[in-house]
């Protein structure tokens, strides 16, 4: 007969109070890094605003709101305008959201609605590889395949058929607003079709039955049950693809000219507020150009924050509200 | 009244039409990434050779020479910036996931989420007026920064997603055992997400590696192999920008082949994040 | 084949109503209104060993039977018997899911609706459906949602839209409730409020036959007497066919009551012998209460 002794374990971890204190020590310690690590989101924050603001501060003293009316971007007089800037980005984003905005939707359509079953994991796969294509390597096949392509074909074509608008007149050089545009639209339709198809999944099926049960059309259903009920969402996605299309910077530069410019022909080189730091700012020589790229910066870096928070609070009230409603 | 579908025809033909068309823009959407395959192996493929990868660029105008040390340069950058933006980055996810209280996490999250909106370019300007102005001079710590400056909302947010999918009962279970809530978390819960962590942390890799932006000047390129990080590095995206906008016909043909391989890296990056992820914890759509 | 008789016509099918002190005839057929009919009655849906299948798995078992005009019919049956498959393959929503597959065969008023000429979209305009769940459409006002199906047909005219906006209302027992505010967006409405907004809708386009899937099974048992209510009026003029897990509903509101299980058709005669002195023993357990 065997006798087992059960050796106890005292309540207390360790002899004395050392094991206990260790744990603690351990714990707080843990959990003080883990902070920190949380913290330095709040840190980035601080630290963009003030750096932006730092080195913007020569120029904004110096310009004041000036700087965002005026006209005129020149480094050899030391007179920087931002508007041309502004107006680049704002036309060039324009154009990318016509273009990728319907063509994002009805993907997003096809992807939850129409397409084979066995079709779609592939093709939302395809189009997450679309966005994983690096922006200049965009800007490369802008600037040597689609720009010379427009410039030869599309372009006279467009000339010679719509040149009545003030759009479609001057000479066509082939880089400028209007290939920027373009170029931009494929960068954003990534993530305008997959928002889009998030939020198109998120309509209750039965909204769809019902239009059915009516006797609706395929296309009918669509309108009625699906793109009505996910207006709100919807725009969420434009408005995020707006977001992206703003701060996007290599693709643009290479194929939008870099020229301060402000008129109405779509196919004259332009700038945008990111094309125009990157390509200013290695030869920005004086303190007031240096700091007048910064405040460029800052504008971009306001402007893109707000488009995205008000994106983000769109498509997430959107989709929470689902959720929570099936649920 | 005479409820009968008159214009059932056009209905129907209307349907069709709508249909046909929302096909057509997705065709139109995947059109453009077979476009880009295309021409990146047309132009690109026969200027791979050993003397690309291993070779250092030449003069301007001199035929020949390689992207040996953008290829390095960008591998080096990558490791210092996720060496720098990893660690942060999980960290703080594990801080919203296991602790925090229900109003800061809210607020860390959100401004999480307006980081990772903030253009690349931005963040150049500030590892540019943090690192590269007191050293006077451009260094690959400048550009490591920046990109880490990147890296950091993303690795926090996906860290975050995947802790957050990892049952109660494993933590409540360890402490029953008596754990340390430190150990519980590095012995058991990270262990756990593993694979949904290192996910995140290749899909931040892999968008760090093409970006140019925050490399023009803080990394600002360079011609030979970089021994010292407190010098200027090449890396692969500035190569591939600085030969395309060159008047250079060889080094536009250099440039097709820089951006070969530089996608060929995301991609394989990419492909890994999807093997990756088909795990235990990938996240339900 | 022309699928597009018009509500008139339909309207000179018999009547079949089931005596309910018992012992009625499953068929119809007694007391035509108006000396129309000379050939036998035409039941509204007939229904021939229907099998239905989702991929590999059979949900029903070659199911036959005969649903009067203007009268109700209720599918009763434990959970998972294939009650609402049933309802469905009424008027080809099961299609919806691609793996659907049927055979067999059903006729609405003689006509096959599983025919290759047919459209289901035409199938679904003469047989309505209203759902478990109030389903409104949420960006529309209570107006709007009542003509949504005749404005897909092509009815442009005001004052038609107007009047049979009053008509469906009042048929669904709701327009008193909501003539003063049409244009208010019709989830302002309480659960029962909307439920009797889809029927008022499913109704706006003057269906032939309305199936109901459990439609007061979300709702308090006020908004469900209403309901029932409101199924008892509509008989007069429309065949429903309504599926439920309430028996005792069932026996309250229905003429003639169907019972299925696993899949299969149990058995299928007047509600009142189905609930009295059923012939089969399952019929008689699940409705004692044995199962269920």
């Amino acid at each position: 007969m065997m006798n087992t002794e059960v050796a106890t374990t005292p309540l207390s971890p360790a002899p004395g109070r050392a094991g206990a204190q260790s744990t603690r020590l351990g714990d707080t310690l843990f959990h003080l890094v883990c902070l920190a690590g949380a913290l330095v989101v709040g840190v980035l924050l601080a630290l963009v605003l003030w750096q932006l603001f730092k080195g913007s501060s020569l120029a904004l003293k110096q310009f004041g709101w000036k700087f965002f009316t005026g006209t005129e971007w020149n480094p050899v007089t030391d007179q920087f305008g931002a508007l041309p800037f502004i107006f680049g980005t704002l036309v060039s984003s324009g154009i990318a959201l016509l273009i990728a905005v319907p063509l994002g939707i009805g993907t997003a359509i096809y992807l939850t609605d129409l397409a084979p079953v066995r079709l779609r994991q592939p093709m939302t796969s395809l189009i997450e590889m679309l966005a994983a294509v690096p922006s200049v390597v965009w800007g490369l096949w802008g600037l040597f395949v689609l720009m010379p392509l427009l410039r030869a074909s599309i372009y006279p074509l467009l000339q010679k058929g719509f040149g009545f608008l003030p759009l479609f007149q001057g000479p066509i050089y082939g880089i400028g607003l209007l290939t920027s545009g373009i170029i931009l639209a494929i960068m954003i339709l990534p993530i305008v079709t997959s928002v889009s198809r998030e939020v198109l999944r998120s309509v209750p099926n039965l909204q769809r039955e019902a239009a059915y049960a009516l006797g609706a059309t395929r296309w009918e259903v669509t309108r009625i049950a699906v793109l009505s009920y996910a207006r709100r969402g919807l725009f969420g996605a434009a408005v995020l693809g707006l977001g992206r299309a703003i701060g996007e910077t290599m693709a643009v530069t290479m194929v939008i000219g870099n020229t301060p410019f402000i008129g109405w022909s779509l196919f004259h080189p332009a700038g945008t507020l990111a094309s125009g730091i990157a390509n200013e700012f290695t030869e920005a020589t004086t303190d007031i150009y240096q700091s007048s790229l910064f405040e460029l910066g800052l504008v971009l870096l306001g402007v893109t924050i707000l488009v995205n928070i008000v994106a983000q609070a769109m498509v997430r009230t959107f989709t929470t509200a689902e959720t929570r409603r099936v649920a | 009244m005479n409820v009968t579908s008159s214009n059932h025809t056009i209905r129907k033909a209307k349907s069709l039409a709508m249909n046909g068309l929302c096909i057509l823009c997705a065709a139109l959407v995947i059109l453009p990434l077979g476009l880009i395959l295309f021409y990146l192996i047309q132009k690109g493929a026969s200027s791979l050779n050993w003397a690309f990868f291993t070779g250092l660029p030449k003069s301007a105008g001199v035929p020949g020479g390689g992207m040996g040390n953008a290829i390095v340069g960008t591998l080096e950058l990558l490791a210092l910036a996720s060496c720098i933006g990893v660690p942060i980055g999980v960290l703080g996810g594990v801080y919203l996931s296991e602790y925090g209280g229900e109003r800061i996490n809210t607020w860390i999250r959100f401004w999480a989420d307006v980081l990772n909106g903030v253009p690349s370019i931005v963040w150049g300007m500030v590892a540019y007026a943090l690192v590269v102005l007191p050293m006077k001079g451009f260094s690959a710590w400048a550009g490591a920064l920046a990109l880490a400056f990147i890296m950091i909302p993303l690795v926090l947010r996906t860290t975050e997603e995947v802790l957050v999918l990892v049952p109660r009962s494993y933590r409540e279970a360890a402490l029953a055992l008596g754990l340390p809530q430190w150990k519980t978390i590095m012995r058991i819960i990270l262990p756990t997400a593993r694979r949904g962590i290192i996910t995140g942390i290749l899909l931040a890799m892999g968008r760090v590696a093409g970006e140019t932006a925050p490399l023009l000047f803080t990394a600002l390129g360079n011609d030979y192999w970089n021994k010292n990080l407190s010098k200027p590095i090449a890396a692969l995206p500035l190569e591939i920008f600085n030969y395309s906008i060159s008047p250079y016909d060889d080094w536009n043909r250099q440039a097709w082949a820089g951006a070969l391989v530089l996608v060929a890296m995301t991609f394989c990056l990419s492909l890994s994040v999807r093997l990756f992820s088909t795990g235990r914890f990938q996240k339900n759509t | 084949m022309n699928l597009t008789m018009t509500p008139e016509e339909t309207k000179t099918a018999p009547r079949g109503q089931a005596d309910n002190a018992g012992t009625a005839a499953p068929r119809l057929q007694s007391k035509p209104i108006a000396a129309s009919t000379t050939s036998p009655a035409v039941p509204a849906l007939s229904v021939k060993n229907l099998s239905v299948f989702f991929g590999k798995h059979q949900v029903l078992k070659s199911v036959s039977l005969n649903i009067d005009a203007r009268a109700v019919t209720a599918i009763i049956g434990p959970s998972g018997c294939g009650k609402s498959t049933f309802l469905r393959s009424l008027n080809r929503m099961h299609e919806l899911v691609p793996t659907s597959r049927v055979e067999g065969d059903i006729r609405l008023f003689g006509e096959d609706i599983y025919s290759k000429s047919v459209e289901p979209v035409i199938v679904r305009r003469r047989v309505g459906m209203v759902f478990q769940k109030s389903n409104p459409f949420p960006t529309m006002s209570i107006g709007e949602n009542v003509v949504v199906g005749l404005r897909l047909n092509g009815v442009r005219n005001r004052t038609l839209l107007a009047e049979q906006t009053e008509k469906s209302l009042r048929m669904a027992a709701l327009w008193d409730e909501v003539k003063d505010r049409l244009n208010a967006p019709a989830i302002s409405l309480s659960g029962g409020q909307q439920q009797r907004l889809c029927i008022a809708r499913a109704l706006a386009v003057q269906p032939e036959v309305l199936l109901m899937d459990e439609p007061a099974s979300a709702l308090d048992p006020l908004a469900t007497s209403k309901i029932e209510d409101l199924i008892r009026e509509l008989r007069k003029d429309y065949t429903i066919v309504i599926v439920t897990h309430n028996m005792q509903q069932a026996a309250r509101a229905s003429d003639y009551t169907a019972f299925f299980y696993m899949g299969d058709l149990v058995e299928f005669g007047p509600t009142a012998q189905i609930f009295t002195s059923p012939k089969q023993k399952r019929t008689e357990d699940y409705v004692t209460g044995r199962f269920g």
